[in-house]
C-alpha cells in the first residue's frame, strides 16, 4: 500500500484527534445554541416603512412611495432626470413599469431586456431597473434574490444607476427577519445591498461610489 | 519608510520594529485618525443594538460549536458544494495551496487574476507565488491596490492601508497610473481606483478570493466587502478560486442573521457594509462557470488541538481589537511582522507559527482587556496571551532567565520569613533608586506636590529590562504587616 495521504484525509485526520466531535452529536448541539438576542420586529409596519426610507437617505439613496399604479410615470421621470440613455432590465421585470419611459416621442430611452450580455456589453448600459425580494428596515438593507424580475447579479453591478422597487409587503423590520424570510431562497445567488457602493479606505472618509452603481433610487411600492 | 517583511519567520521581534515604526510620526498620525474614526462609529452603532450582548454571546456559541464539530462541517460544505458544481480542495500549508490556485489558475489559461481582499491569501504569500508561475495578480480592493501599486503591506486587516494619507496615496497614484494631474481629494483618488480597474473587471477572466463564511448546510459563500469590487470579481469572470481557513465554516444560512449584524458594526462601524453577496456553487448564466474552494489548513488544526488557544479560531477578522489596542495605535500594523496585526495577531501568529516564530508577540500588549470587551465573538485574548506567554517560556526551558527569575520569587514568596527578608533586603538596595516625585494635584497644572510614593526608574543589569519601558513603584518604607505588627502591639 501507498503510504501517501491526501490532505484531505490528513486535514480530517488532525481535526478528529484535536478533541472535536463527530456528525451523530452535531444536531443536538446545535440546538442548544443559546438566541436571546431580539428576534422579533418592535415597530409598526408603517414606522418600520419610515425606519427604511430614512436609512436609505443616510446612504445618499432618493426614495419614492408610490401605487403600484404610479410605478411607471415615476420611472420615466426618474430615467429622464438621471439623463439615462440605455437601460437594461431582467427578463422577468414588468412590462408596465417602463410603459411611461422610452414611449415619449423626444425619448431617446433604449430599453433592453438582458440576454446574456458579457461583461464588455454591460458596460454600454448606464441604468438598471429591478425588482427585490426582501428590504430590512434596520439596517437599510436591500436584497436581490435572482428572481426573474430581478435577474442575474451582474446586471445589477456594472450600470451606473440602479432604480428598485420594494414591494411594502417585502419590508421587514430587523436582520434577524430578513433572513429568516431569506431562508426560503437560501441557495439562490443572494446579494445585500445596504447603500450605493462605497470605500472608506481614504482617511477613514466614506466616498461613494467605487465599482458598483454609484447612484440607487429606490421606488416603495404600495400593496 | 522601507517596506517591512510580514513574514512571522524572519520578521524582526516586536519591540525592535516597534521602536523603528515610533519614530514614524506622520504613521502614528494616521494610524491614530483612522482607528479613532472606526471607534466612535463602532461605538455609537453598538450602542443603538440593545442586544448586543446577546447576539455576542450567541455568536461565540455558533463559532466555538463549529470548531467543536469542525470536520462533520466541512465534509458537510464539500458535500453541497461539490452537488451545487462547486469543487472542494484540501491544502495542508501555505505551499499546498499556492500550488492549487496556481495550477488552477493555469488550468483556466489565466495570465492575469483579479483579486478580492484576502487575508488568507495574504497569509500564504499567493501573489508571489503566482508571479513566479508568470500569472500577475490585480488586487482590486482599494486599499489592497494602494499597497500594491505602492509596494507596501497590509497593517490592518479590515482598513489595509490605513497607515496611508491621502497625500501619500495621490503620489502613488499619480507615479503608477501615469496621471499627473490627479487632485487629492478622496473623489479624486476613488474615480482614478475606478477607472484603472474597471478596465481589468472586463478583461480578466480569473479570480481569487477569500471567504468571509463558508455555509455547511447548502455549500454556500458569503463575501461582505464595500465597493463591489468583490461582486465584479466573483460575478464577471469565468473561474472563481476562493482560498478560506477551515475555521471559516458556519453551520447553518440562518446563523449568518447572528454574524452579519456583529460584523459590519464592529469591522467598520456601520449598520450594515454596502455588499454581501451568498452564493452556492455554480448557476449557470450567472456567475463563473467553474467555482473552486481551497480550504487551507496551515496549522489552524494545531491551534485547534491547544484547549486554551482553541477560540483564536472563533475570530470573524473584524479588527475591532486592533482599533481598541492602545499598543496597536501606538506602533500600526507593520509592528506585529504578520499579516494579521493587534491583539488577534499577537495570539494568532504565534499559533499558526507553531510558536516557532512570532515568540515577541504574545507580550506585545498590556493586557488591559479592551480587545476581549469589543470582540463580537467573545474571544478572551488576554487569556489566551498569557497562556502563550507560557509556552514561550516553556519552549525556551527551565534555564531561560525568566524561567529560573520566577522560580526564585516563588521560593520567596512560599515562605513567610523569606518573603519579609526580602522586603528588608529590596529596601535596602533601592535607597539609591527610588525617588520621591512632583505629582499633579487637582484640576490645575500649576498646583503640583510631592507625591507620598516613591518610583524607581533605572535598574541594574538584567532587570533593566522591565524599567526600560515602564516606571516601578518602590517597596514602602514600611509595610501593611509591619504596620499591623505595630498596631496591636
Amino acid at each position: 500500500m501507498s503510504a501517501v495521504i491526501s490532505a484531505r484525509e490528513e486535514i480530517l485526520a488532525c481535526i478528529s484527534s484535536a478533541g472535536t466531535k463527530g456528525a451523530e452529536d452535531a444536531a443536538a448541539d446545535y440546538a442548544r445554541i443559546e438566541r436571546s438576542y431580539r428576534q422579533a420586529a418592535r415597530l409598526s409596519h408603517a414606522a418600520t416603512l419610515d425606519l427604511l426610507e430614512e436609512r436609505l437617505h443616510e446612504y445618499g439613496a432618493r426614495v419614492f412611495r408610490v401605487a403600484e399604479s404610479e410605478i411607471a410615470s415615476l420611472c420615466a421621470r426618474l430615467l429622464r432626470e438621471r439623463g439615462a440613455r440605455r437601460i437594461v432590465v431582467p427578463a422577468g421585470l414588468p412590462e408596465k413599469w417602463l410603459a411611461g419611459a422610452g414611449s415619449a416621442a423626444e425619448s431617446t430611452l433604449e430599453i433592453v431586456p438582458d440576454a446574456d450580455f458579457d461583461a464588455a456589453a454591460l458596460d454600454s448600459f448606464d441604468s438598471v431597473m429591478t425588482a427585490s425580494t426582501v428590504a430590512i428596515a434596520e439596517t437599510g438593507t436591500i436584497v436581490l434574490a435572482s428572481a426573474p424580475d430581478e435577474g442575474r447579479r451582474a446586471i445589477t453591478l456594472v450600470p451606473d444607476y440602479h432604480l428598485c422597487v420594494v414591494r411594502e409587503g417585502d419590508v421587514v423590520e430587523t436582520v434577524v427577519e430578513g433572513m429568516r424570510r431569506l431562508d426560503a431562497v437560501k441557495e439562490m445567488p443572494l446579494t445585500l445591498i445596504s447603500g450605493p457602493s462605497a470605500t472608506a479606505d481614504i482617511e477613514m472618509t466614506r466616498i461613494k461610489g467605487v465599482h458598483g452603481p454609484r447612484f440607487l433610487d429606490v421606488a416603495v411600492v404600495r400593496a | 519608510m522601507s517596506v517591512m517583511e510580514l513574514d512571522p519567520r524572519t520578521a524582526l521581534s516586536f519591540p525592535k520594529a516597534a521602536k523603528m515604526l515610533l519614530k514614524e510620526t506622520e504613521l502614528r498620525g494616521n494610524v491614530r485618525r483612522a482607528t479613532e474614526t472606526i471607534q466612535a462609529k463602532r461605538r455609537k452603532l453598538v450602542a443603538e443594538k440593545d442586544d448586543w450582548q446577546e447576539l455576542r454571546e450567541s455568536a461565540r456559541q455558533i463559532r466555538a460549536h463549529v470548531l467543536a464539530h469542525l470536520g462533520a462541517y466541512l465534509e458537510e460544505f464539500e458535500r453541497n458544494l461539490t452537488r451545487a458544481g462547486g469543487t472542494v480542495h484540501w491544502a495542508r500549508n501555505a505551499e499546498e495551496a499556492q500550488a492549487i490556485v496556481v495550477s488552477l489558475a493555469k488550468e483556466a489559461g489565466a495570465q492575469e487574476v483579479i483579486k478580492i481582499k484576502s487575508m488568507t491569501t495574504e497569509e500564504i504569500h499567493l501573489n508571489g507565488a503566482l508571479e513566479e508561475a508568470g500569472i500577475h495578480a490585480y488586487e482590486t480592493d482599494l486599499a489592497e491596490l494602494i499597497l500594491q501599486l505602492g509596494h507596501d503591506t497590509p497593517s490592518h486587516i479590515v482598513v489595509p492601508a490605513l497607515h496611508k494619507n491621502r497625500a501619500q496615496i495621490r503620489e502613488i497614484f499619480k507615479r503608477e497610473m501615469n496621471l499627473p494631474e490627479l487632485g487629492s481629494a478622496p473623489e479624486d483618488l476613488a474615480e482614478a481606483a475606478r477607472r484603472f480597474l474597471r478596465e481589468k473587471f472586463l478583461r480578466v477572466h480569473t479570480a481569487v478570493s477569500g471567504a468571509n463564511f463558508l455555509i455547511a448546510e447548502t455549500g454556500g459563500i458569503c463575501i461582505v466587502e464595500s465597493e463591489g469590487n468583490g461582486r465584479m470579481c466573483l460575478t464577471l469572470p469565468d473561474t472563481l478560486i476562493a482560498v478560506v481557513g477551515i475555521e471559516k465554516v458556519l453551520p447553518r444560512f440562518g446563523d449568518l442573521e447572528v454574524m452579519l449584524q456583529l460584523l459590519a458594526r464592529s469591522a467598520t462601524g456601520e449598520r450594515m457594509n454596502p455588499y454581501n453577496s451568498i452564493w452556492t456553487g455554480v448557476r449557470p448564466g450567472d456567475g463563473p462557470r467553474k467555482m473552486h474552494v481551497v480550504l487551507l489548513d496551515n496549522a489552524r488544526t494545531e491551534v485547534l488541538a491547544d484547549k486554551e488557544g482553541r477560540q483564536t479560531l472563533q475570530c470573524i477578522r473584524c479588527a475591532a481589537c486592533l482599533n481598541a489596542c492602545p499598543v496597536y495605535r501606538q506602533t500600526g500594523g507593520h509592528a506585529y511582522g504578520s499579516v494579521y496585526a493587534g491583539p488577534i495577531g499577537a495570539i494568532l501568529t504565534p499559533q499558526l507559527m507553531e510558536m516557532k516564530h512570532g515568540q515577541s508577540l504574545p507580550y506585545a500588549s498590556s493586557l488591559c482587556g479592551a480587545c476581549y470587551e469589543v470582540c463580537p465573538v467573545k474571544i478572551n485574548i488576554p487569556e489566551v496571551l498569557i497562556h502563550l506567554r507560557n509556552e514561550v517560556v516553556k519552549r525556551h526551558g527551565p534555564l531561560a532567565p525568566e524561567a529560573i527569575a520566577l522560580r526564585m520569587v516563588a521560593t520567596l514568596f512560599r515562605s513567610e520569613r523569606r518573603f519579609r527578608a526580602a522586603q528588608r533586603l529590596g529596601r535596602m538596595a533601592q535607597t539609591l533608586l527610588a525617588r520621591r516625585e512632583l505629582k499633579i494635584v487637582g484640576q490645575n497644572v500649576g498646583q503640583a506636590d510631592w507625591g507620598d510614593s516613591q518610583w524607581i526608574h533605572w535598574l541594574p543589569g538584567m532587570l533593566g529590562g522591565w524599567t526600560r519601558s515602564r516606571d516601578l513603584e518602590a517597596i514602602p518604607s514600611e509595610s501593611f504587616r509591619e504596620w499591623w505588627d505595630r498596631r496591636s502591639k
